[in-house]
């Protein structure tokens, strides 16, 4: 019953990819608390983080890909969204360390002590609980995104303009976010966490739960992108991809899909943001920097666009690749090799890791079937 | 006079101009059509042709005159591409254009009459569409054995015919047809005029269109643009006899 419902809603490397995940999102967190260091099963907490790291930037990519690969918005400012919903839990994470920051006081963040604020600014109001932290990890980019593509997409903004925008919106907010007085922790940015829900953010099981969750949101992220992509409204999404004006004369509202998409699309990448702050322990403006939004094209286009699965694996592939490079000697040419991948990648596979693994198995199928059939005379004309 | 044709005509179009860049595409143009009815324009290149149905459709805003739909109900000079398909006018382009990457069948499950806003593409009925629903409509237009290929493979007149199949499909009041025949051999051109006049029955139809010989078999009254204007209008055999179009159009 379950397994008829899945097959009919998701294609092998889907199927394969939620297996994939579910059994990490399992064996991972189980393993790094119950089978001892000394077993090869065991896996340690900082790959364990490392690996949760990786999971974030996946659903980040798959966000990206759902306006990118199925709706043609090739946004260079989805790392905007994903800063801001990390602010979000960042704000959160803050406001749990109390008294137990270096200033002692029990309301006001240290950065706020040290600049002599005397009282919590508004926009700090209600980070003080979960719930609220998480619904604004989503809301606040989710909102931004509304209003910046309200205004975008009425006004037909397409294209390369739309991406030098976006590129120019996630600038702004980097150069926004640096400054002291926007009550953000200037270039310091949010960091020194101590407790999530009450269980220390260093602890091994915090890790390992947030591990889990991770996955799971990741699990979650693509199968509501999968529903969206496979239902009429992802119908829409690609016809307007390839044949924009099309799709207005058959009276489509083009401006409403691309917004739906859109603020999703940025929500979601929110929610990335606020699972990859208590894991790596710090927030700060750099992660506006446009070349992350960049980077996140890349893992993208490196795993196959508007695959959905495929933007999730570029994103584990490329960012493992980054660990390697940048921890050794060949730390200095890593820049160099992301854009030798991002060249690759465009000129020599267009559809990416998944995307040309599935013609290649598509192919052996065609080629199959055509073995199997009886040769035929040519029907005469 | 001029009321009078307001409030019976579908389409009415009154000392209409548009000029690119001090070029006239369109001038003092002047065209009504009748619920029902079927109308073939012709005339030589630039005369102004797909810039009408341009106009009309709310792709390209006139300089100055009327354009008028549905008894004079509706401004279509105020209105946007979508608003104006909402109203119920459909068109085909002069180069096919069907979504690619989407099977024939999906072409026309997009094209279907219906709630076309996200939302309802996200929860409603387009998700449950019964598949008869399109294959009838395939099958009118002789796309039954293609419903599973990408839009993207199949032949220019397939294209062509996928491109009417989605206009049936969106069950407009008025059809735009561009060129329906461009690039088709003789018996699908034959087959092509079978089916606008079959679709004639039920809906109101404009062809653009340069092959005299699928004009005839339209069967219809016949409108010769020159110059952004029209030049001759009435049955074919009076139009193709006029002198002005033997000089502009038809050739001697």
């Amino acid at each position: 019953m379950i397994i008829q419902y899945l097959l009919s809603r998701y294609e092998k490397t889907g199927l394969a990819f939620l297996i994939v995940m579910a059994a990490l999102a399992i064996f991972v967190p189980l393993s790094n608390l119950f089978i001892p260091p000394s077993s090869a099963f065991h896996v340690p907490t900082h790959v364990m983080s490392l690996m949760g790291k990786y999971l974030c930037f996946a659903i980040l990519a798959i966000s990206l890909d759902l306006v990118w690969g199925y709706c043609g918005i090739l946004s260079l400012g989805h790392g905007a969204f994903f800063a801001l919903g990390g602010y979000a839990m960042g704000m959160y994470l803050m406001r749990q360390i109390g008294t137990r920051g270096v200033y002692a006081h029990p309301v006001l963040p240290d950065f706020m002590v040290f600049l002599n604020w005397k009282e919590l600014p508004w926009f700090w109001y209600g980070f003080d609980l979960f719930p609220f932290a998480i619904v604004m990890a989503l809301f606040a980019p989710g909102l931004l995104a509304f209003v910046f593509g309200w205004l975008a997409f009425r006004s037909r903004v397409t294209g390369v303009y739309l991406s030098i925008i976006t590129q120019a919106l996630t600038y702004a907010l980097m150069l926004a976010f640096f400054r002291n007085d926007m009550g953000f922790g200037g270039n310091n940015g949010l960091t020194d966490f101590k407790d999530i829900l009450g269980f220390s953010v260093q602890a091994q099981g915090t890790r390992a739960t947030l591990f889990f969750l991770t996955a799971l949101t990741l699990i979650g992220t693509y199968m509501l992108c999968r529903w969206m992509t496979i239902t009429s409204f992802g119908k829409v999404l690609v016809a307007v991809r390839d044949a924009e004006s099309r799709t207005r004369f058959l009276g489509y509202r083009v401006e409403h899909y691309k917004l739906v998409a859109f603020t999703v699309s940025a929500a979601l990448a929110g929610l990335a943001g606020a699972l990859y702050v208590p894991q790596v322990g710090i927030i700060n403006p750099s992660e506006f920097a446009p070349a992350n939004s960049i980077e996140a094209v890349v893992w993208v286009a490196t795993g196959g666009r508007g695959t959905l699965v495929g933007a999730a694996v570029g994103a584990v592939v490329v960012n493992f690749a980054k660990t390697w490079f940048t921890t050794g000697a060949l730390a200095p040419y890593w820049l160099f090799v992301l854009g030798g991948i991002f060249i690759f990648v465009t000129l020599a596979m267009p559809s990416g890791i998944v995307g040309t693994l599935q013609q290649w198995a598509g192919r052996r199928r065609a080629g199959k079937a055509d073995e199997a059939k009886p040769p035929v005379a040519q029907a005469a004309e | 006079m001029t009321n009078e044709k307001v409030t019976s005509a579908l389409l009415y179009l009154d000392g209409v101009s548009v000029s690119f860049d001090g070029y006239k595409a369109i001038r003092n143009l002047s065209l009504f059509i009748e619920p029902g009815e079927m109308r073939a324009i012709i005339g030589p290149n630039g005369a102004g042709k797909t810039t009408m149905m341009d106009i009309v459709t709310g792709k390209t805003r006139p300089d100055e005159g009327d354009v008028l739909f549905d008894r004079g109900q509706h401004d279509l000079t105020k209105l946007d591409e979508t608003a104006i398909t909402e109203l119920g006018i459909g068109r085909k382009f002069q180069k096919p254009t069907v979504f690619e990457s989407h099977t024939v069948a999906d072409n026309v499950l997009l094209a279907l009459k219906g709630p076309r806003g996200p939302f309802a593409s996200l929860f409603g009925w387009r998700n449950k569409v019964e598949r008869e629903k399109i294959d009838s409509i395939l099958t009118t237009t002789g796309l039954i054995d293609h419903r599973d290929r990408l839009a993207g493979e199949i032949s220019h007149g397939q294209k062509q015919w996928l491109e009417i199949g989605m206009l049936l499909a969106q069950d407009p009041a008025i059809l735009l047809v561009d060129e329906p025949v461009a690039g088709m051999t003789d018996a699908e051109t034959e087959q092509t005029a079978a089916l606008l006049r079959d679709i004639n029955q039920s809906h109101t139809v404009i062809v653009v269109e340069h092959d005299m010989t699928f004009v005839r078999a339209l069967n219809c009254k016949v409108t010769c643009l020159h110059e952004g204007s029209v030049l001759a209008e009435g049955s074919i055999d009076k139009v193709a006899s006029d002198e002005r179009v033997i000089e502009v159009y038809l050739g001697r």
